[in-house]
């Protein structure tokens, strides 16, 4: 982040904006003739975090983690199973849509999609003015004047006011959503993916976008993608998440410089460098995991990860390993692992099952 | 026959439409030679994958207008009978696609496709297909292939379904294979396996690879030699160390600003390319790439006006399509791009 | 999969009765509410000469002074156990399944049913072979050659095919290949398959024709816009990446993947035209499920047109829960239940 901008330390945060407590989401299955539930899709499976007020929390995983349905239950799209969501010291967790519906001006998302996310048959004048339409806000001069305000803010003309999303290319839809997030000046805005489906010119825009934003308004935000390079890019915490829990989560820096959780460590060697004299070596010394991720509906038991853990021991299979500080590390940095990957360890040469002959 | 495996001289490819004429491809010229792997760059519109089209003949004549030469091994291909061309598709030329999801049929079971892609080009009986199926998907790494064979592309996962588009794509030891954005869609730990297993494929076979991607990451990982396009046309060609450690133009300098780094110290900001992709039926006049150089001025308005041709610049094989002079590009690229892309 | 069925049919079961009800409730309440007594409605089964006591009398036998839902309870229970109607001269009988009993004609409806159905059976799948075989096939070449002069040309005969009503092409068809020309058979010419297979042709001939025009020309639209839909998806890419030939991607990628909504609009298709093919019959006078109902209505024949409600609804019922089924097995991304 920018020198002006404070990285928040635990010790000056105060009380969180966002809390969530043993967060869960299970999607019964049923079968049989009377519809019973046999199971559940175990979606998040318990997941504990603090976000601050003006920082920004990247939640990372690959597809199945969880970190979509997190992000969808932080701003209650969704009702958790199991958990709590306290949101500026308000258990958010089971309120009703009629009590939830002043909330949405402090909490809002931004979606992956830009070619769904906006209505087609609506202008952007409307898109935008929306938020201050349904939850009744009046502005000083007008809610015409206040969408074109936000318009400029994005970098939009404000003469696009009665222009379709259709005549805007995916970076500028990209905006329009932003701005539609920003109207009520949020608390808190759940960003999720919102630069995969750009191109890579247009996403460095729109993250730097979100950054400036961010300075200008103090802004919390929690980043879900599965780009492990921008998500280090914008973050000031990171989370990395695997079927359902959070494996570790630490500062920004403290993660990517030393990452303690063998699924972290294996995301972060698969990341192509865009450096060819470090080919070969990033390629012997990439992490390749064994197989596929299991099955949300029937996690294995203890740590999830363990079968596909090249560190896995018996242990591993029987006690579920607590998200702890880690011998030597600071509060702050938590990893879920009885056998967390130490500095200087040889992590390298695994391969894949069913190599090539 | 002497020459490169494979080699396309002035391919143009436009579609008209009522809007106008599109002109997607416009003069690309390159070479290649088997076992190497070449890895051609760009974002949206830039007209790479419809070069990957042009060359295996999937443009429909009726909607599009393909003009230039592509010699593949001794044959062309643009002035060849479609009989011919067809019958060097999947066989000594193969493609796979972005989405194994959409790419495959999802009424036939994987081992009916894979048989089918063999049996096209060889007179076999269903059950040697068959057996070669499940021969090609053990290969690419898929467990228990012999069950697997009859599971429907919806049974996979992402990364299975990949390796099992890779192992039809493969069946006829395709001597040039193309792969447009095989990892966008999947996990990047997964991609890192795909990846692996294309590279190990490409050593086994000897095979002429052509990676589609605007992943600059991939592109590193992969190929000997890059081919970056915009506006349908080539502006930088190179080896791979010399793009991404000597890059001399402006658009190159650009992708490589706005790609955030896990392997370097983090930016303040990203150094994007201002402004958008252009519009490909009405180019830019001049460079196409002008309106958005911050160098442009220093062209004294040929920029503008006249469009750049191909010239030689720094690196070995080293090709650039820009007016600045060389000593120029290397000096900007030395002193004003690079170190704002590294630490401060 | 055999929990789905069961489910289904149990449905479908709830779903007939619903139909019967709510078809009894219109014929018992509709005269009603214009003001017809049960002397009125017994009037009509009692011939022309009759005396007001006999009619009373019949009215009284018949049940017509019971509440609408003892009448309707009657009804169900009839179809297990049969009926007895005693209207003083004889009893009448009606065996199980009684599924109502005729007093106009005074036969019981079920057999009447039984007769009629192989020939709007005959009627319906003898047009449908002929709608599905030049329907999807002009649907398909039309897709395969879009914008050309055969495409166009296809599209406004289809056109004019969906917009002229059947007792228009019908009647025309009838003075032009039956009378004029004497091709085909005039109507009411009807033949049974196992009397004379020749002659059953023969009279089926125009009412299949007829039938097809309007149903191809719908065909070939969907097929056309199936096969576009389809032409346009990835795989078809891939399969000629592989280098398929043009024939083959079309028929066994493109054709397979259009045809399979067209499948459920058959399914609907041909189950709604066996119960309902009632314009065709007339026109052509078969004596077919559709006529029968064209003659209960016009006689204002209750318990007829209860019957032959009731099997259509039931032909409906099961040709969507085949089509269902065939889904998941053209499919194998559908999974049931």
């Amino acid at each position: 982040m920018s020198s002006e901008h404070n990285v928040v330390t635990k010790s000056d945060k105060g009380a969180p904006l966002l809390s969530v407590q043993g967060l869960e989401k299970h999607f019964p299955i049923t079968k049989g003739l009377l519809r019973r539930q046999v199971g559940a899709v175990r979606a998040v499976d318990g997941i504990s975090f603090d976000v601050f007020k003006g920082e920004t929390l990247g939640l990372v995983g690959e597809s199945g983690c969880g970190k979509t349905t997190t992000g969808r239950l932080i701003t209650r799209l969704i009702e958790p199973s199991g958990g709590e969501i306290n949101f500026d010291g308000r258990n958010i967790a089971h309120l009703r849509q009629g009590q939830l519906r002043p909330l949405r001006k402090d909490m809002q998302m931004i979606f992956q999609d830009p070619f769904s996310s906006l209505n087609p048959r609506h202008t952007v004048g409307t898109i935008v003015g929306a938020p201050f339409r349904i939850q009744n806000v009046k502005t000083e001069n007008g809610t015409k004047r206040a969408v074109q305000d936000l318009l400029k803010l994005v970098g939009l003309s404000p003469e696009h006011y009665n222009r379709y999303p259709h005549e805007f290319s995916g970076g500028q839809r990209q905006r329009i959503g932003i701005a539609r997030t920003l109207a009520l000046r949020p608390k808190l805005i759940v960003a999720d993916e919102p630069v995969s489906a750009l191109d890579v010119s247009i996403q460095a825009q729109v993250v730097n976008l979100l950054d400036d934003l961010q300075n200008e308004f103090d802004l919390t935000y929690v980043f879900i993608a599965h780009d492990l390079s921008v998500v280090r890019h914008i973050s000031d915490r990171v989370a990395v998440m695997y079927l359902g829990k959070v494996v570790e989560i630490a500062d920004r820096d403290t993660l990517y410089a030393s990452p303690r959780h063998p699924y972290t460590v294996a995301l972060m060697s698969a990341v192509p460098v865009p450096d060819p004299s470090r080919r070969d070596k990033a390629q012997r010394s990439r992490v390749l995991l064994q197989g596929d991720v299991p099955s949300p509906i029937n996690p294995p038991s203890g740590c999830r990860f363990r079968t596909r853990c090249w560190k896995a021991q018996d242990i591993c299979a029987t006690q579920e390993p607590p998200l702890i500080a880690r011998d030597g590390d600071p509060a702050s940095h938590q990893t879920a692992c009885h056998f967390p990957v130490v500095e200087g360890e040889d992590v390298a040469g695994r391969s894949p099952a069913g190599a090539t002959a | 026959m002497s020459g490169p495996f494979l080699e396309l001289k002035n391919l143009k490819i436009s579609f008209p439409t009522d809007d106008g004429v599109v002109h997607s491809v416009d003069g690309l010229s390159f070479s290649l030679e088997r076992g190497k792997t070449l890895g051609i760059v760009g974002e949206s519109g830039s007209g790479k994958s419809v070069t990957s089209l042009g060359i295996l003949g999937l443009h429909n004549k009726r909607n599009a207008d393909v003009s230039g030469e592509i010699w593949l091994d001794g044959d062309e291909l643009i002035r060849a009978e479609p009989e011919r061309v067809r019958k060097l598709r999947g066989n000594k030329m193969a493609m796979i696609f972005q989405d194994p999801l959409s790419s495959m049929h999802p009424y036939y079971s994987v081992g009916h496709q894979i048989v089918e892609a063999y049996r096209v080009h060889h007179n076999v009986s269903k059950k040697v297909a068959r057996k070669h199926a499940i021969d090609m998907l053990g290969k690419v790494g898929i467990p228990q292939p012999d069950r697997r064979v009859d599971d429907y592309p919806h049974q996979f996962s992402g990364g299975m379904r990949q390796r099992a588009m890779i192992a039809m794509a493969l069946v006829n030891d395709p001597q040039l294979l193309i792969a447009d954005e095989p990892t966008t869609a999947l996990d990047v730990t997964v991609q890192a396996q795909i990846l692996d297993l294309m590279h190990k494929l490409q050593e086994e076979f000897n095979s002429a690879l052509i990676i589609i991607t605007h992943d600059l990451g991939v592109v590193a990982e992969l190929a000997d030699d890059v081919l970056v396009m915009y506006g349908g046309k080539c502006i930088e060609y190179g080896t791979a160390s010399t793009i991404f450690e000597r890059p001399e133009h402006p658009y190159t300098w650009g992708l490589l600003g706005s790609m955030p780094r896990i392997d370097r110290p983090n930016l303040d900001r990203l150094v994007p390319i201002p402004g958008l992709p252009p519009s490909l039926i009405n180019l830019p006049s001049g460079c196409a790439f002008h309106p958005r150089c911050a160098y442009e001025p220093r062209t004294a308005g040929l920029g503008k006006t006249v469009a750049p041709e191909l010239v030689p610049a720094g690196g070995s094989k080293h090709l650039v399509r820009c007016h600045l002079p060389t000593e120029e590009r290397q000096r900007i690229w030395l002193e004003e791009v690079k170190p704002k892309l590294e630490a401060q | 999969m055999i929990t789905y069925i069961i489910r289904r049919l149990f449905a479908a079961i709830v779903l007939l009765f619903i139909v019967s009800a709510a078809t009894f409730a219109i014929f018992y309440l509709v005269p009603r509410l214009v003001g017809a007594t049960p002397e009125t409605l017994a009037t009509r089964y009692v011939g022309r000469a009759a005396t007001p006591e006999t009619v009373g009398l019949i009215a009284h036998k018949l049940g017509f002074y019971d509440p609408i839902w003892v009448q309707y309870g009657r009804w169900v229970k009839a179809i297990f156990v049969g009926a007895d109607y005693n209207i003083g001269t004889s009893v009448e009988h009606c065996p199980a399944p009684c599924f109502g009993y005729s007093f106009i004609t005074h036969q019981p409806v079920w057999p009447d049913l039984l007769n009629r159905i192989p020939v709007t059976l005959s009627l319906a799948v003898g047009a449908a072979v002929l709608w599905v075989f030049f329907g999807v096939s002009t649907g398909v070449l039309s897709a395969l050659r879009r914008g050309s002069l055969l495409d166009r040309t296809a599209m406004s005969f289809s056109l004019a095919g969906v917009s002229l009503p059947i007792f228009f092409t019908g009647m025309v068809g009838l003075l032009v290949f039956s009378y004029k020309l004497q091709w085909t058979a005039p109507g009411g010419t009807y033949t049974p398959f196992t009397e004379n297979p020749g002659k059953w042709f023969y009279a089926l001939l125009l009412p299949w024709c007829v039938l097809a025009v309007q149903f191809s020309a719908q065909y070939a639209r969907l097929t056309r816009a199936g096969m576009l839909e389809t032409l346009g998806e990835d795989y078809i890419r891939t399969a000629r990446a592989k280098g398929l030939r043009e024939r083959d991607v079309n028929v066994r990628h493109g054709l397979r993947a259009a045809l399979t909504p067209l499948l459920t609009i058959f399914g609907l298709d041909f189950g709604l035209l066996i119960g309902g093919a009632v314009l065709t019959e007339a026109v052509f006078s078969l004596p077919g499920l559709g006529k029968y109902a064209y003659d209960a209505i016009t006689n204002n024949d209750l318990p007829k047109v209860l019957g032959v409600t009731m099997m259509a609804a039931f032909f409906v019922v099961v040709a969507n829960l085949i089509v269902d089924l065939l889904y998941a097995v053209v499919d194998p991304r559908v999974r049931l239940g």
